[in-house]
């Protein structure tokens, strides 16, 4: 900003306002801007301070830890067949349990936020509760439901359909673990956005649905991204649960967290890193292409 | 909006009837169930067990100082996210879903490796209580901060700007306007916090050493319960938590609704 | 425009449909493959880089020809409750026999599993003491364990149902020397009060030891030595008492399956099959296997059954409430929490 002039008492804290700038000559609105610098700079240093901590130096430690031996045993743990299919399976179970929470999230936010009849609070309650319960015990239940001594299990038996131990347990599993996020992101934002714009387009004499295309979403845009990246984010990383309903069968219920488990157990440190180098990349993935989504869709609207 | 007054929002409706059943009522009812097998008194004696007590107590403690971090680090993280610019701002952004995407046994041996013994900053809190916080700081970090974000993109920055214009200091501005529009998305990270918090179990099991009484969370203790075929018992401390949470969970979404009444 | 959302919502929905149809058509194959033989495996998972090479090594056998397998390694006490609750399984091998009994009462394993030459176990080990490089503690044996400012390393016998070899095998050992049981249980004590860390597994716990923590680890010989060829800067220490560790193998169910399941267990007990074992760490239950003799026998080598069998052993130790074990980590507990 601009050079400071003579005699300028130093800001030293955060909040000051610009009564704390003295001098002859002093531009009370440069000093307030500075000290706004300041302050800007010093929650800056807050946040970045805990996230390395917190985040940045586990990541750096994981990418060093991966490719410490260099490039070629990074490549060929990412390229053996269990690896490969636990990938391809990984995404299989994600793109099946990310968009049904999804449109069950957007329809639970509305009907919570929108919606008038009692036992809202209930109803957000049961939404959070797997998340609240530990996985493993998620899983324990969900066998004690599907499984083959569960409640369902002789219905299913005759059915012919296999749930646990099979793909579609993993992906109910997978799907209770990750279910409140799009749910809890989305009613904020619909909060914030009101109920101004949606009763002006109908009164204007758009339907319901056009409403919802045209106002309600473009509105609650981010909150959805971010639900749907929080989503992903968990569906890719669950462990716990999936371990329990998916018997571990290498290359054929064995998703990426379960291959990391895998090769950890079997002393191969870099197989294992390099699966959890697949999967973070992955979650950037997912929030990299939201946003370029997102950007894309909103372009065309009128905002 | 007038929802589920007309045939095609029953349907809806419907649909997510049964996808809560499949997902949620079906497996919490087997889970009451089971805990329940044995009568009260089997139950009361599952959770009054001393091991079990102090593991129960450590994680809803744990997990209050872990959401209380958050709350304040979250919200100032989000901040930083969405008002400030600085090299490299959208690299970090990516990163902070990272903890969640990440397996817990990479993360457990990560933190082990950073704040253990050995660790290349030299703090070592391996094998103490405040691992567990380590450790739940670490798998919560994302809620707090995706829960504001959202809403402060979509935040109308004119009426902090009629504020500032009108005199009022950045402070009363913060505390005026800023932070009850927040208070929402904050509750609701925090309340996502506590629950991941208070069922979290592979990030601990390395860095806390699963000492009974000292270092043993619930969901480590109810392991060692399943381990054992003692899935009533298992059940049971399960269900305190899952109750300890949602108390936690219906008294954060009754000072949020108390709250967005007071909003202008 | 509307165009662009509306372009997004269908096809948003579009895709969801194929992937439920997707999922819905996978699920419809199912896992088990059609025409061939094939054998699901199910095991718990310290012997995984072992069965790396005995599958191939029997598929090149007459009657191994053709044989394909599904494998599935994880915790030896999960693994037994997953058969138990459907997962399918022709072959199962845990870490000790109560794993293998879970199914026998499940119906699933005949009650005659180890009514055989090796009683039904296919391997063997030991318990040893891991120390670091060097033996800086000197550390020769249990006394040395209960030593003041010695730390020990063991997982959780009540997750770890493989844990509970180490248990015992401090227990034994101390009746070996000749204290009376009172006195052993008195050792145990003295034992888990120098106890720093319970890990889940004793994966975890070499884990836990490998990054500083600790003097000690208790822990099973063919741990030991894979860990030592993975280059490990540690040393074991195998106690002149100490127990045998057995673990057992079972054909599951009946049938054609089950036939050629037999002869794939036949293999892992034949000459050939034992010295692949024995290539990596393992102890044979045959006797004649070359490599066999690099295996130092300990003078006071007992076995579960000198103790009461599994059974006896799991009642009286680790019962949840009154289990000897479970007395002792609650009077250590109560006394030093908080």
């Amino acid at each position: 900003m601009s050079s400071s002039g003579p005699g300028t008492a130093a800001v030293s804290t955060p909040f000051a306002g610009s009564r704390a700038a003295k001098g002859p000559g002093i531009d009370p609105a440069r000093a307030r801007a500075r000290s706004a610098r300041r302050r800007r700079i010093g929650v800056r240093t807050v946040a970045l301070g805990y996230l390395a901590m917190l985040l940045l130096a586990p990541v750096l430690m994981i990418f060093y830890r991966t490719f410490e031996h260099g490039l070629a045993p990074v490549w060929n743990a990412a390229t053996t067949p269990s690896a490969e299919h636990a990938f391809w399976l990984s995404l299989e179970i994600v793109a099946i349990a990310v968009p049904l929470n999804t449109a069950f999230g957007i329809g639970m936010a509305l009907l919570l936020e929108r919606g008038r009849f009692w036992g809202k609070a209930i109803l957000g309650l049961l939404i959070d509760m797997p998340f609240a319960i530990s996985p493993v015990v998620v899983g324990l239940s969900l066998v004690l439901v599907y499984g083959k001594t569960g409640w369902l299990g002789d219905w299913l038996a005759e059915q012919g359909i296999q749930v646990i131990f099979s793909v579609p347990g993993m992906v109910i599993a997978t799907a209770v673990v990750s279910l409140p996020f799009v749910v809890r992101e989305t009613i904020p934002v619909l909060r914030e956005m009101g109920t101004d714009a949606e009763q002006a387009a109908e009164t204007l004499g758009a339907s319901r649905w056009q409403t919802f295309l045209r106002i309600t979403l473009p509105g609650i845009r981010w909150g959805v991204v971010y639900g749907v990246v929080l989503t992903t984010a968990r569906a890719l990383g669950e462990f716990g649960a999936v371990s329990i309903v998916s018997g571990r069968i290498e290359q054929q219920t064995q998703t990426l967290p379960l291959y990391v488990q895998d090769r950890f157990e079997n002393f191969d440190a870099t197989g294992a890193y390099t699966a959890a180098v697949v999967l973070a990349l992955l979650a950037i993935g997912t929030l990299l292409a939201m946003n370029l989504l997102t950007r894309r869709a909103h372009r065309g609207t009128v905002d | 909006m007038h929802l589920g007054t007309r045939g095609g929002g029953m349907l809806g409706k419907g649909l997510l009837g049964i996808y809560l059943t499949i997902l949620v009522l079906l497996p919490v009812a087997a889970l009451l169930a089971k805990s329940g097998t044995g009568g009260t008194h089997a139950f009361w004696r599952e959770i009054s067990n001393p091991e079990a007590v102090a593991a129960i107590k450590l994680t809803l403690i744990a997990s209050v100082i872990v959401v209380t971090i958050n709350a304040i680090f979250g919200t100032i993280i989000a901040w930083v996210m969405v008002r400030d610019e600085f090299p490299g701002k959208s690299i970090v952004n990516a990163l902070i879903d990272l903890p969640f995407a990440l397996p817990t046994i990479v993360a457990g041996v990560v933190l082990l490796a950073l704040y253990g013994k050995g660790s290349p900053v030299g703090i070592d809190v391996a094998f103490t209580r405040a691992s567990v916080v380590l450790a739940l700081l670490f798998v919560t970090l994302p809620f707090v901060v995706r829960s504001v974000q959202p809403v402060l993109l979509e935040l109308d920055l004119a009426m902090e700007e009629a504020a500032a214009s009108l005199g009022a200091s950045p402070l009363t501005v913060l505390r005026r306007i800023v932070l009850p529009t927040l208070a929402p998305a904050i509750i609701s990270g925090v309340a996502l916090s506590f629950a991941r918090a208070v069922g979290e179990f592979g990030s601990l099991v390395l860095i806390t050493g699963n000492l009974p009484f000292k270092t043993e969370a619930g969901s480590v203790y109810i392991f060692g319960q399943i381990s054992n075929e003692n899935l009533a018992a298992a059940a049971a401390v399960s269900v305190v938590l899952l109750l300890a949470a949602l108390l936690v969970l219906g008294a954060l979404a009754y000072v949020s609704r108390r709250r967005s009444r007071h909003v202008l | 425009m509307l165009s662009t959302q509306k372009v997004l919502m269908t096809k948003r929905s579009a895709s969801i449909l194929v992937l439920i149809a997707a999922a819905v058509g996978l699920t419809a194959c199912g896992s088990s493959s059609s025409g061939g033989k094939n054998l699901g495996l199910v095991a718990y998972s310290t012997p995984q880089s072992v069965f790396e090479k005995l599958i191939p090594a029997f598929g090149a056998t007459t009657d191994g020809k053709g044989v394909t397998f599904s494998q599935s390694f994880g915790p030896s006490g999960e693994q037994s409750r997953a058969v138990a609750n459907g997962l399918h399984a022709d072959i199962v091998n845990f870490s000790l026999s109560p794993d293998v009994e879970r199914l026998v009462k499940a119906g699933l394993v005949s009650s005659s599993w180890n009514q055989n030459a090796t009683h039904g176990f296919v391997s063997e080990s030991v318990a040893v003491i891991i120390v670091r490089k060097g033996n800086p503690k000197h550390i020769t044996g249990w006394s040395d364990l209960v030593k003041p400012g010695v730390q020990v390393l063991t997982p959780n016998p009540f997750t770890s149902g493989s844990a509970r070899w180490n248990v015992m095998a401090a227990y034994g050992a101390q009746l070996k020397e000749g204290k009376t049981p009172a006195q052993a249980q008195a050792y145990l004590t003295a034992l888990f009060h120098n106890v720093v860390s319970q890990d889940s597994s004793a994966r975890n716990a070499l884990q836990t030891f490998l990054a500083g923590r600790g003097d000690a680890l208790i822990d099973y010989e063919n741990e030991a030595i894979s860990d030592q060829k993975k280059g490990a800067a540690i040393e074991y220490v195998i106690p002149k008492d100490t127990i045998l560790i057995q673990n057992p193998v079972a054909v599951v169910g009946k049938g054609t399956a089950a036939t050629t399941a037999q002869k794939f267990v036949d293999y892992l007990l034949s000459p050939a099959g034992q010295a692949i074992w024995v290539s990596k760490g393992y102890r044979p239950v045959i006797s004649g296997v070359p490599g066999a003799s690099k295996f130092p026998t300990p003078p006071g080598l007992f076995t579960i059954d000198s103790l009461g069998g599994w059974k006896t052993v799991t009642k009286q130790f680790f019962e949840p409430e009154t289990g000897i074990v479970t007395k002792i980590e609650q009077s250590l507990g109560v006394s030093t929490a908080k």
